[in-house]
């Protein structure tokens, strides 16, 4: 580094912790050699975000918020904006990729077991940003003002009047009027666009400074701080930059590749990431036959319906969610990874994996009396996979897990 | 398991069979880079759609770029009401009269091609029947009861429905409309028909996104790109890891 420079960066390192910050959480922060394909889902769940964050703001720049004009806007984007189209599909396709990466990355942590001491806050953040990113992905569903927008909105807020007692004046509340109209298209664009993103943002940071304060896991469930040199280097740790900086590349590019795919040639992706009948102004006065969620939410919508009473189904779907805050607490095996885990929990992961996608799989079907009852089954799976873990989760457990990362 | 994915299995199927049952579809032949056939189908599209149905979010002048037809010829034989090149393609008919003519306000089509689908148009179009109950004396099989008027009759003629009778589980039978029968021909053949009402829903499939052709377009380049970016990437992580075992 020339002489000016390192006065330069000497200058700014008395000032503010630069290279210290570099170093804790890049060039000196140590993450286990053996990650997998699976650890790639972290750094593009932040590149979807930024993406979203971009696009979002040119959005904002064309888009007009207000129920006159809100279905027209987007489709001036769509055909008048320079490049609107494109920066629309990298939103709207942003969105779904960015369930599909979280989805991919809890699923990640539930199987290596990095939700387990001492990771608790990591997942429990992660949670939260999970939650955030469901409200804000549902309601910036409703800006661009079609049919699905529409009724998805009036169906999901009209969930909370099942409440008793200040239910019907709550909905009113959050909806600002006594259906979905102008004044929740207003409120929701303010939630969208300002006040969730900034919790997000800020989760997002507290996510990052909880994982790199306990370290990152790995595929093998060991513990690389047990194992360090003379210096305090964790022997299996390697620092994350330039290691993991240059591996995420490619994960990155991979990831474009399908990204782009999918917005240059199948943008609405067969209508499961834009609904056909969204392309249909929102008409308040006309229901259309079939409402569904889109399909990140089904799972939970199909929860909601299998339960026969309103206000059931509501506590239902909020514990479907609610309960994988205590996964850390409900998982008492002594090994993270699934690797050295028993037949019982193994059996336990394809069982909720299966349930999980077909009840996302039923939300998205119109009511009929077997989808109802396979809706039931599924949702049973579900809840017994967690509340059952406590008893389960032990069994057949005594593999020998190894001290150190074995090389391949 | 085995036999949890195998109902699984069975249910997709059922469900799936009970969709398609509903009606055949019959599927349109989608060419975008096919300008003649997208001009012919903006020919009848104004001609026969345009004074009821508007279609506001395409622009004259949109089309007449896209379509390679010069602004001129626009102006002179796809616009009658006085409209500027740069406007979308709106109509006069108010829809306080069209509710009362119609019972119901025509949609715009601007993007009827994205939430109905370009097949449902193709077969809408043609499976108008003669219906002496229906106001305007025609009825379709796709869309029962609709409230348009036949309004391509001068083309297709007018069809008759041929029945059949089919058995209700409890015995009884009930006639089902089997297939549509041209009685009265048009300026048309069915074949001729077939080709201009293909060439219609072509020029509303264009009309739901004129972006389409732009986008399909300069796709592969872009993938071409990230596939370079994925090689380079490749050996750079490769050659940075040599070391580490």
């Amino acid at each position: 580094m020339s002489g000016m420079l390192k006065n330069a960066l000497g200058w700014v390192d008395d000032r503010f912790p630069l290279t210290k910050v570099w170093n804790e959480h890049l060039a000196e922060y140590y993450a286990p050699k053996n990650f997998n394909w699976m650890y790639y889902f972290g750094s593009l769940a932040i590149l979807v975000l930024v993406n979203q964050i971009i696009t979002g703001i040119f959005l904002t720049i064309h888009y007009k918020p207000d129920a006159k004009l809100a279905f027209d806007s987007v489709e001036y984007i769509m055909r008048d904006v320079d490049w609107g189209w494109l920066i629309r599909y990298m939103h709207s396709t942003g969105a779904s990729a960015f369930f599909i990466v979280v989805y991919i990355h809890m699923f990640r942590g539930l199987i290596y077991g990095s939700f387990k001491k001492p990771r608790e806050l990591v997942w429990i953040f992660g949670m939260i940003i999970y939650v955030a990113l469901m409200a804000e992905a549902f309601m910036g569903y409703l800006l661009p003002w079609g049919q699905m927008s529409y009724w998805g909105a009036q169906v999901i807020v009209s969930l909370f009047g099942a409440i008793p007692y200040v239910g019907e004046d709550l909905a009113i509340w959050l909806r600002g009027d006594y259906v979905i109209s102008d004044a929740t298209l207003n409120r929701f664009f303010a939630f969208h666009v300002i006040a969730i993103p900034l919790v997000l943002v800020v989760l997002v940071f507290m996510h990052i400074v909880a994982l790199h304060a306990v370290g990152s896991n790995n595929p093998e469930g060991i513990e690389i701080k047990k194992q360090k040199d003379e210096k305090g280097i964790p022997l299996d740790g390697i620092p994350f930059h330039p290691y993991y900086s240059v591996k995420d590349l490619v994960g990155v590019a991979v990831f474009l590749f399908v990204f782009a795919l999918i917005i240059f040639y199948m943008p609405e992706m067969g209508g499961y990431f834009l609904e056909h009948a969204n392309f249909i102004p929102a008409d308040p006065l006309k229901t259309p036959d079939h409402i569904a969620p889109v399909w990140y939410f089904t799972p939970f919508y199909a929860v909601l319906r299998a339960v026969p009473d309103k206000f059931g189904g509501v506590l239902a779907m909020a514990g479907a969610i609610f309960v994988l805050f205590l996964l850390p607490w409900l998982d008492r095996g002594v090994n993270k990874s699934i690797r050295y885990r028993g037949p019982v929990f193994k059996a336990a992961i394809v069982a909720f994996v299966i349930s999980f996608v077909a009840l996302g799989y039923f939300g998205m079907q119109p009511v009929t009396t077997a989808g109802t009852w396979f809706s039931r089954f599924f949702t049973l799976v579900y809840f017994a996979f967690f509340l059952l873990m406590p008893f389960y989760s032990n069994m057949g457990q005594d593999k020998y897990v190894p001290e150190r990362i074995e090389d391949k | 398991m085995k036999t949890l994915l195998g109902l699984i299995i069975v249910l997709l199927s059922s469900q799936t069979m009970a969709a398609s049952s509903q009606h055949k579809l019959e599927s349109a032949t989608i060419d975008l880079g096919n300008k003649p056939s997208l001009q012919r189908g903006a020919k009848y599209f104004v001609n026969y759609c345009l004074s009821c149905h508007s279609a506001k979010q395409l622009r004259y002048s949109r089309m007449a770029k896209d379509l390679e037809i010069p602004s001129e010829l626009v102006e002179l034989n796809l616009m009658f009401t006085g409209e500027k090149i740069f406007d979308g393609m709106d109509i006069s008919m108010r829809a306080k009269d069209a509710e009362k003519w119609f019972g119901v306000n025509p949609p715009d089509l601007s993007l009827i091609a994205r939430s109905r689908g370009a097949d449902w148009l193709y077969t809408y179009l043609k499976s108008f029947y003669v219906d002496v109950s229906r106001p305007f004396g025609v009825n379709n099989t796709l869309f029962p009861m609709v409230g348009m008027p036949h309004v391509l009759s001068d083309l297709q003629g007018l069809q008759e429905p041929v029945y059949i009778d089919v058995k209700r589980e409890d015995g009884s039978v009930k006639q089902v409309i089997e297939k549509l029968e041209i009685v009265q021909p048009g300026k048309m053949t069915p074949r001729e028909y077939d080709q201009a009402m293909n060439d219609l829903v072509n020029f509303m499939v264009y009309m739901g996104e004129p972006a389409q052709m732009e986008r399909k377009a300069m796709g592969w380049k872009v993938l071409a790109f990230i596939l370079l970016m994925i090689v380079i990437f490749y050996y750079l992580k490769k050659e940075y890891w040599k070391d580490i075992h």
